[in-house]
């Protein structure tokens, strides 16, 4: 579970650690589990239900949860050690330390939007080495559905916010062009900055077209399953499978 | 906890259970509003299918003075039907959010009704004769041909078979953008308020085609948007006074003579946080799910995920007192949240006015304070103002004998678990009771499994 309190009380060695070493070893782990929670989140917001307008309280206590985040996120600057740590056993413990509660009858209830989340997961548990590559997936999810799933906030007016592209919550996204330096974000650098502003999906500007979204995270998913550990390179592919599939949707 | 027999501790036993007995749930008949008319006769349940079912208790048998009358189905009617919205291409749920009781002015019943978007007034009455004897009629309703009239008759009233009729006599639409979860009869009985996420409207009982907007939270930009309302309650004896919560845990008591526009708060209650509890869910459970006044409307509650707290209105730092409803759940809203029931919204309810006069300062009142929220696993909770004793009952069908005495229950936290008692990750947050209603005069409660309503009483002797 988290470790409780704010993240500088790992760094100042205070009474929640017991122990030097406890407090090294606790630092990284509450960053991947800082991250994991910030999936979550994100999947959340995307993954509303289509039908019936999404429940506003939940999906701004999320947006709020993701800002926090964030905002903790940037003041520690960890953004940098995440794109640096290579390894991809570091996202399998990510997703492992949550305990799931409910029986399995909650999941049916959900319909079909839960296989969608919890292939979704699993990508992430099986993902391939980079952690940069996994942070772009995080962008690249937030994508897919979105283009899809335009009303987290309302539609009554989605002309009035067109011109706030350049929001905030980039920051979350903007590591992906400027920090990292492999080949992969060259695919992105052609896709509209906007895609990345959380707060543009917020307010619901993107398309309008709802159905069949979960088709849409299913084909993104897709594609980084049948990827999993294999190298860089075949990742590249798989992404441009996926980037040209949101840039014609 | 409030341990069986002793000074005034009540004793609950199961009385009713109503609803389907199968595991398997229809969704349309998930329960979502529970309330008790002002006289406490009628009881009314509202699900997610837009069906209102209203029930009456029998009147007391004096032979049978050990128990009070059953309730029973007295009228069911669909409230709202789906719609769709065309503009947005969206689902409107006919899921009833609230039903408010109007006090009774004659022998029909009101009540209102909403779902997501609109308001309904519903007359219940009954009739219990008809006319008989037309001139131009036959029994079955055809016509006569008057050519064959030869005598002329005045018809009368013959009793019937007793029918409940449910008409809508008004329809309060279009008013609200966002979801209503809460409407609030005023103590004029004339005017109600009803709120949505982002704005509250009054309304005139008499017209519908307008209401008057009171508060709007929206931001210019709603990428600014931070905080919601999540519940809202006129003040029971001052007509202007009102009060709204939100998501990030406050409450704001506002005067309507002060503006038009109750954009500014009269009081705002608001609680410091804890520094030594907070965590990325600390506002998430901070977000107040029901308020309510007392029946005196001196204090307020107001329910948060974890606890329920009363606030004395004349103090705005702190609530005077707080109480976990299940703290063994602080260490678990990581999975609470993952599996989306840290959003739950659990309502809480007050017990019955009469015992609720409030003297002065200085006399110490020995009527009983009790409050009641629901829990996880079936359960609810019950906190004696007085006593400080709280209690947690469960609402099964395995307890299905009346006048037998409920078996309170513990939830182990940690260590070791003792016989009887269960344990956290054994519980069932599937089986949750958001919704419970307090009779006005009694010691009946009605509470709200997924799909049943189950009535206790107070053992009487």
């Amino acid at each position: 579970m988290f470790v409780r309190g704010l993240k500088r009380k790992c760094f100042d060695g205070e009474e929640d650690i017991e122990g030097t070493l406890a407090g090294i070893k606790a630092i990284p782990s509450y960053n991947l589990q800082r991250q994991s929670l910030l999936d979550m989140s994100l999947v959340k917001l995307q993954l509303c239900h289509m039908l019936v307008e999404p429940n506003l309280c939940r999906s701004v206590l999320i947006a709020n949860t993701v800002r926090q985040i964030q905002e903790e996120m940037t003041q520690d600057g960890t953004w940098q050690m995440i794109n640096t740590q290579s390894t991809g056993q570091a996202s399998l413990d990510r997703l492992v330390s949550t305990d799931i509660l409910c029986r399995s009858s909650r999941d049916q209830a959900e319909g079909k939007h839960v296989p969608a989340y919890g292939t979704y997961n699993k990508d992430f548990e099986s993902d391939q080495a980079q952690d940069s590559s996994e942070t772009m997936s995080t962008a690249s999810s937030v994508q897919a559905p979105r283009n899809l799933q335009s009303n987290v906030w309302e539609m009554e007016n989605p002309q009035e916010n067109k011109g706030n592209f350049q929001k905030s919550l980039d920051q979350i996204f903007e590591t992906l062009e400027n920090k990292s330096p492999n080949s992969v974000e060259d695919l992105f650098s052609e896709v509209d900055n906007s895609y990345y502003d959380l707060d543009t999906m917020l307010t619901g500007m993107m398309s309008s077209t709802k159905m069949g979204h979960c088709d849409s995270l299913e084909t993104f998913s897709s594609p980084t399953n049948t990827a999993s550990n294999s190298n860089c390179k075949s990742d590249l592919n798989d992404l441009d499978h996926i980037v040209e599939i949101l840039v014609e949707s | 906890f409030l341990g069986a027999g002793g000074g005034n501790d009540i004793q609950w036993c199961f009385s009713q259970v109503k609803g389907a007995v199968d595991d398997d749930v229809a969704e349309a008949d998930i329960i979502s509003t529970v309330e008790f008319n002002h006289s406490g006769e009628l009881l009314a349940t509202g699900d997610k299918g837009g069906r209102v079912v209203i029930f009456q208790q029998e009147q007391e048998n004096k032979t049978q003075s050990h128990s009070r009358g059953e309730y029973n189905v007295y009228s069911t009617f669909q409230s709202h039907e789906p719609e769709f919205d065309y503009l947005k291409s969206l689902e409107i749920e006919e899921k009833i959010n609230k039903i408010r009781w109007l006090p009774q002015k004659n022998a029909a019943q009101f009540l209102l009704s909403t779902n997501d978007k609109t308001i309904k007034l519903w007359k219940i009455s009954e009739r219990d004769k008809r006319p008989e004897g037309y001139n131009l009629k036959e029994e079955d309703g055809r016509y006569r041909d008057p050519t064959t009239v030869t005598t002329l008759r005045v018809p009368v009233f013959r009793p019937m078979d007793l029918m409940v009729e449910a008409s809508p006599r008004r329809i309060f639409a279009n008013a609200h953008t966002y979801h209503i979860n809460s409407i609030s009869i005023n103590s004029d009985y004339e005017t109600y308020l009803s709120a949505d996420d982002l704005r509250i409207n009054l309304w005139h009982l008499e017209i519908t085609d307008r209401s008057f907007n009171i508060v709007d939270i929206k931001p210019a930009n709603m990428e600014e948007l931070t905080e919601v309302i999540t519940a809202a309650e006129f003040h029971p004896n001052s007509c202007s006074t009102f009060v709204y919560s939100s998501s990030k845990g406050t409450i704001r008591l506002c005067d309507m003579r002060a503006s038009a526009l109750c954009d500014r708060h009269s009081k705002l209650f608001e609680e410091p946080e804890d520094p030594s509890n907070r965590s990325f869910f600390s506002e998430i459970i901070s977000s107040i799910s029901d308020v309510k006044f007392s029946h005196s409307g001196r204090y307020m509650m107001t329910r948060d995920y974890l606890s329920v707290k009363i606030w004395d209105l004349n103090m705005e730092n702190r609530p005077v007192e707080t109480y976990q409803v299940h703290e063994y759940l602080r260490s678990k809203l990581c999975s609470l949240y993952e599996n989306d029931c840290i959003f739950d919204k659990f309502e809480c309810c007050w017990n019955g006015s009469d015992r609720q006069v409030e003297f002065s300062s200085l006399c110490t009142s020995d009527l009983s304070s009790i409050v009641m929220t629901g829990s996880y696993n079936n359960f609810f909770r019950m906190f004696d103002r007085n006593t400080k004793r709280d209690i947690t009952l469960e609402a099964s069908r395995e307890n299905n004998k009346p006048r037998t005495v409920l078996k309170p229950r513990k939830v182990c936290a940690s260590g070791k678990r003792k016989k009887d008692e269960i344990s956290v990750d054994s519980l069932d947050f599937n089986k949750k009771i958001l919704h419970t209603a307090w009779h006005p005069k009694e010691n009946i409660i009605a509470v709200a499994t997924t799909n049943n309503l189950y009535i206790f009483q107070d053992k009487m002797n």
